[in-house]
C-alpha cells in the first residue's frame, strides 16, 4: 500500500486508465451492482411503486415457501421443463454434432440451418410454433397427427399439453446452439485415437461409446450447465404461448406458469415489487448453486 | 470379403448419418417455411382443409394489413436505431475498458475487474425490478434512454476485449509510448485496428441480442409509438391471435425474422465461429 501522497500521485498519473474504464464501471454500478443489492433488500419489504417500501422482514419468503401454492406450481413446472429440455435437447444435439463431424457433404449448409433459431427472436419462434400447434385440424402438427391416425390435441388451450408444447419448441430451438458447442468439443479429440481403434477393429458404435463420449465429457458438462441455467429462466415462450387464452401469464390453471413468468406477473402486473424481488432472489439462489457446482465440482474433476 | 464387409458397414453408417441430418434439417426449415407460406395466403386458403404448403393465389394483402393496422415502419426504425446505437457504444466502451484492464497497471485494477466479472453470474431477472425503479425515477420510461443507456457497456464485451487485447505484444505499445503517443492515440491507432475481428463478433452479437430483446422493452415501454418489433409482434399475437388473422400475424413474424436471417445467412461463418469461441470461453 503506497503512502497517501504517493497514492494520490499515482491516481493522477493513472487518470487515463480510470477514464477508459469509467463508462463501463459507472453503468455497471448503476444498472447491475446497485440493483442486485437493492433487490436483496426489496425482498424484505412490501412495495407497490406508489407508496414507499415498508419493511416486513421475512414475510415475503415465509409466504412464498409456506403459503403460496402458485409458487410451488411455478417451481414444479420450471423443474419439469428443465429436466425435460436439458437431457433430451443435449442428446439430440450430440447425435447431430457427431453426424455432422463425419465426412459429410454440405457441412456448412447443415450448420447454417440448425443455427437459424439461435439468431431468431424468441417471440417470433414462439408465435410460429403457436401457429404450428394451433388447435383443431388447421394446425399443421395436428394435421400430421391425424394423418398418422392420432387424435388432434388442443395444445395451447389444454392444461395438460401447454407445457409439453413449450418444451418441444425449446428443444427444437436450442439444438443448433448446443450442437455448435459440442462440435467445437469434438475437434479437441485426437483423430489418432479413432485410427488406433479402427486398427483394433472397433465399429462406429463402439468408437462413439468408448472414445467420443468419455473424451467429450468436459464439453458436455459445460453444455448441460449452460443449458440448465438458461432453461431455469424460461419466460418469453410461456408469455407468448399462453397469451390470448383469457387466463394469466401461466395459461389455463397455471399449467405453464414458470418462475420468471410468476415473477413478471407479481412484479409488473400486480406491482408487488417486494414479493417479486424475493422470487428473483430464489431464482438467483438456484442458478448460483448450479454455477458453484460448475466451478467447484466440474472444473476440478474434469480438467486435463 | 473383409473389405467388402467394412465397406458395406461404412455405407450403412453414411446412410443413417445423412437420413438423420436431412430429417433434422427439414424439421428446422419447416416452421420457417410455414411462416412465410402462411404470411402470403389469402384468407380462404387459410381456412381450407387440409393445410397446404402450396399457395394457389399468393397475396401481399396480409403485409399491407399489418402495416396499416400498426405503425410497423416506426417500430422497425425504433428497433434499428436502438440496436445500432447500443452496438456502437458497446464496441467503443468495451474495447476502451478492455484495453485498460489488459495493458494498464493501476490501483485496484484486478479487484474492479473481478467485481465486473461477477455480473456474468447474475441472472438478469434479479436486476429487473430495481432497474425498472431506477429508470422510472430518472424519468426514462417510454423513451429511447431506457432502452439504450443501461445496455451501453455490457460486462461480457469488456471480458471479451480484455482477453483478446492481452495477446497484443507490449513492445508495440511501448514503442508508441516512446514516440510520444498519448494513451488515447495508442488505443486509436494500435489497439483498435488490431482487435477488429473480436469487435466484429461483439458487434454481431450485441446487435442481434438487442434486435431480439423482449423482456426489458416489455417492462419499460408502454406507449404504442415507442415499441420495438418484438413487442409489436407480441401485441399482434395477444390482440389478434390465430384464426382469421393468422396470415397477418405470420407476416409480422416474417418482418421480425427475415432481416436477421438474411444477414445471418450472408455472414454465417462469423456467427458460428463467434459462438464457438465465446461459448467455450465464457
Amino acid at each position: 500500500m503506497p503512502s497517501k501522497k504517493g497514492l494520490l500521485g499515482e491516481l493522477i498519473q493513472q487518470r487515463y486508465s480510470y477514464l477508459f474504464i469509467a463508462p463501463c464501471v459507472i453503468l455497471f454500478l448503476v444498472f447491475v451492482f446497485i440493483p442486485v443489492i437493492a433487490s436483496f433488500f426489496l425482498g424484505f419489504t412490501k412495495y407497490n411503486v406508489i407508496n414507499p417500501p415498508r419493511w416486513v422482514g421475512l414475510d415475503n419468503y415465509r409466504q412464498i415457501f409456506f403459503n403460496d401454492p402458485r409458487f410451488w406450481k411455478a417451481l414444479r413446472n420450471t423443474g419439469v421443463y428443465v429436466l425435460g429440455v436439458v437431457p433430451i435437447g443435449i442428446w439430440i444435439s450430440l447425435l447431430l454434432a457427431v453426424a455432422i463431424d463425419q465426412k459429410v457433404r454440405f457441412k456448412n449448409f447443415y450448420k447454417t440451418i440448425f443455427f437459424m433459431p439461435v439468431v431468431t427472436s424468441v417471440i417470433a419462434l414462439s408465435v410460429i410454433w403457436k401457429w404450428l400447434f394451433a388447435g383443431g385440424k388447421y394446425g399443421l402438427i395436428n394435421h400430421w397427427l391425424m394423418k398418422f391416425g392420432a387424435k388432434p390435441i388442443d395444445w395451447v388451450m389444454s392444461p395438460t399439453w401447454t407445457l409439453p408444447a413449450i418444451m418441444i419448441m425449446s428443444i427444437w430451438a436450442g439444438l443448433g446452439y448446443n450442437m455448435i458447442l459440442i462440435l467445437a468439443g469434438l475437434q479437441t479429440i485426437p483423430k489418432t485415437l479413432y485410427e488406433a481403434a479402427e486398427i483394433d477393429g472397433a465399429g462406429d458404435w463402439h468408437k462413439f461409446w468408448h472414445i467420443t463420449l468419455p473424451l467429450l465429457r468436459p464439453t458436455l458438462l459445460f453444455v448441460v450447465i449452460m443449458s440448465a441455467i438458461n432453461s431455469f429462466q424460461i419466460f418469453e415462450q410461456v408469455y407468448v404461448m399462453t397469451s390470448g387464452t383469457g387466463e394469466g401469464v401461466g395459461g389455463v390453471l397455471d399449467c405453464a406458469l414458470s418462475l420468471v413468468a410468476y415473477l413478471y406477473e407479481k412484479g409488473f402486473e400486480r406491482f408487488d415489487m417486494g414479493y417479486a424481488s424475493a422470487i428473483a432472489y430464489i431464482l438467483f439462489g438456484i442458478i448460483f448453486i448450479i454455477t458453484l457446482f460448475n466451478l467447484k465440482v466440474v472444473r476440478s474433476r474434469f480438467e486435463y | 470379403m473383409q473389405t467388402a464387409l467394412i465397406k458395406a458397414k461404412r455405407r450403412t453408417t453414411q446412410i443413417i448419418v445423412y437420413a438423420f441430418l436431412t430429417l433434422g434439417a427439414l424439421s428446422m426449415a419447416i416452421p420457417y417455411v410455414w411462416m412465410i407460406v402462411t404470411s402470403v395466403k389469402p384468407i380462404e386458403e387459410i381456412q381450407t382443409y387440409p393445410p397446404s404448403f402450396y399457395v394457389r393465389h399468393p397475396t401481399f394483402a396480409p403485409y399491407r394489413e399489418l402495416f396499416s393496422i400498426l405503425p410497423m415502419w416506426r417500430y422497425l426504425f425504433n428497433s434499428f436505431v436502438i440496436a445500432s446505437l447500443v452496438t456502437l457504444c458497446n464496441v467503443f466502451f468495451c474495447s476502451l475498458a478492455g484495453y485498460a484492464f489488459a495493458k494498464h497497471k493501476f490501483f485496484g485494477r484486478d479487484k474492479i475487474f473481478l467485481l465486473l466479472l461477477s455480473a456474468i453470474m447474475i441472472p438478469y431477472q434479479v436486476n429487473l425490478i430495481p432497474g425498472f425503479i431506477i429508470v422510472k425515477n430518472l424519468g426514462w420510461l417510454n423513451s429511447f434512454y431506457a432502452l439504450i443507456i443501461p445496455n451501453m457497456a455490457m460486462v461480457f464485451g469488456v471480458f471479451l476485449c480484455r482477453q483478446y487485447i492481452m495477446s497484443i505484444p507490449n513492445d508495440l505499445l511501448d514503442a508508441a509510448k516512446i514516440d510520444g503517443c498519448s494513451e488515447f492515440t495508442i488505443y486509436r491507432i494500435i489497439v483498435f485496428p488490431l482487435i477488429k475481428p473480436v469487435l466484429a463478433t461483439l458487434a454481431i452479437f450485441t446487435f442481434l441480442s438487442q434486435w431480439n430483446s423482449f423482456v426489458w422493452p416489455l417492462i419499460v415501454i408502454n406507449t404504442s409509438s415507442m415499441r420495438t418489433v418484438p413487442l409489436a409482434l407480441s401485441v399482434l399475437n395477444s390482440q389478434f391471435g390465430f384464426g382469421a388473422n393468422s396470415a397477418m400475424v405470420m407476416a409480422g413474424a416474417t418482418v421480425v425474422t427475415l432481416p436477421v436471417l438474411i444477414v445471418f445467412i450472408c455472414f454465417q461463418k462469423y456467427f458460428i465461429k463467434g459462438i464457438a469461441s465465446i461459448g467455450l470461453k465464457g
